[in-house]
């Protein structure tokens, strides 16, 4: 009864694989958040008129509240599945960290959520008529914007944990903490689309991610332990 | 190694549902917790495991506060629930992996060793969902020699198994017990196990 225990290091590795795991099992889960994100951006060209300053103008927008939505539609796969079959509960009994691992969830759940969007988010942009010179500026916003959506939602993934229609609730709890995240992304948006320098904004979006990825852990675990009571 | 409760009280909403609930017990002992159902067994489980904060009363381990350092006293802890923590996506071999790998490192023959103990290791490579809940029971029961732990806490332990599977708790139980380990059964109907350190409290 007194084996070498797992360093904290390891356990968050194989949960990572484990988690990355049950998402390739189950690809569609996965891979809606994206195509929805893929959908909005797309039928804001093809329900206005194709006036290339017209689409410029509202890309940021376009690109950002699609990019928010989605990321709403990918927080419920965070806990719902492992809150259900009480593999959370064995979580938080491992004697492991728990905001260590759930910031260990979060981060897996990015990069299936998350990265995907940073890597169509060029693609997106394109169709909403944004010059090539403006892709870095543009990824660079959501890369950082998407970082902080996943962690701001994990917070309210884990708060509405134990409602069954947790949706709505979800929505009224993230979609205020997120409007920094709107604002400060939309705003590198259109600076890199103007070919003016986004750096401002983008430091305020790599503020808001540091901020973010420094306490949401700690809210997390706590949220998450209220829901396991 | 012992752990103690004293005085537990917890309420959920209106309801007094642990009232001053004491006892103690020692290594090498199996305390079985009987009682109607709502009576407050899981519950109890659930708060000597820390998950349900009391609003009154302590639980000790080792002679100090669970509070104290709750990541600490959950390492020499193996929790089973009435969900099995298992993920209906991945093998009864996959899932011990993860599950005991959280832990401590595990390899493969120990594994498949403890599913052949379990009665289920033609099931090793079959994703969970595919199981019976039966089945599904033995896996999560496989996980608890595996994990190494000092303390057992297990909710309705029993439930779905067959009377092989029923004999298969009781000789892990008896094992642990004998070993020096602590256990805390929580089941409505009193098990029947070798174990000749058992004890029962029942919970009105």
């Amino acid at each position: 009864m007194t084996d070498a225990r797992a360093s904290f290091i390891s356990a968050a590795a194989l949960l990572a694989a484990r988690d990355l795991r049950l998402a390739l099992r189950r690809a569609g889960d996965s891979l809606l958040p994206l195509a929805f994100f893929l959908v909005i951006t797309t039928l804001f060209p093809l329900s206005l008129d194709p006036s290339l300053s017209l689409l410029r103008d509202i890309a940021p927008a376009a690109l950002w509240v699609g990019a928010l939505l989605s990321s709403l539609l990918a927080l419920d796969l965070l806990f719902r599945d492992d809150g259900q079959d009480g593999t959370l509960e064995q979580l938080a009994l491992c004697g492991q960290p728990f905001a260590g691992l759930l910031l260990a969830k979060t981060v897996v759940h990015w990069c299936l959520t998350g990265f995907p969007l940073v890597l169509v988010a060029p693609l997106a942009a394109t169709a909403l008529g944004a010059p090539t010179a403006a892709m870095p500026g543009i990824l660079a916003a959501v890369l950082l914007g998407t970082v902080a959506l996943s962690l701001i939602g994990a917070v309210g993934a884990g708060l509405t944990l134990t409602l069954r229609r947790n949706g709505s609730l979800l929505a009224l709890l993230v979609l205020p903490l997120a409007v920094p995240v709107l604002i400060f992304g939309a705003r590198a948006s259109a600076l890199a689309i103007a070919g003016e320098s986004p750096a401002a904004p983008l430091y305020l979006l790599a503020a808001f991610a540091v901020l973010a990825a420094t306490l949401a852990p700690w809210a997390l675990a706590a949220a998450v332990r209220i829901g396991l009571e | 190694m012992t752990i103690t409760a004293e005085n537990l009280h917890l309420w959920r909403g209106e309801a007094h549902v642990l009232r001053g609930v004491s006892f103690s017990v020692r290594a090498g002992e199996c305390l079985q917790v009987t009682g109607a159902n709502g009576s407050g067994k899981t519950t109890l489980l659930r708060a000597l495991c820390g998950l349900s904060p009391l609003e009154e009363g302590r639980v000790s381990w080792r002679g100090a506060d669970i509070a104290a350092d709750l990541p600490a006293y959950h390492g020499e802890l193996a929790y089973l629930g009435h969900d099995n923590g298992l993920k209906g996506d991945l093998t009864a071999a996959e899932n011990l992996r993860y599950a005991v790998g959280l832990r401590r490192r595990v390899s493969r023959d120990e594994i498949s060793a403890a599913l052949a103990r379990a009665g289920v290791d033609a099931a090793r490579g079959i994703p969970l969902r595919r199981l019976s809940a039966g089945q599904r029971r033995r896996v999560a029961l496989a996980r608890l020699p595996l994990m190494g732990a000092a303390l057992w806490l297990l909710d309705e332990p029993g439930s779905n198994l067959d009377a092989a599977g029923q004999s298969l708790l009781a000789q892990l139980l008896g094992e642990h017990t004998s070993a020096g380990g602590v256990a805390v059964v929580a089941t409505h109907q009193a098990l029947e196990l070798p174990s000749n350190a058992q004890r029962s409290v029942s919970l009105q």
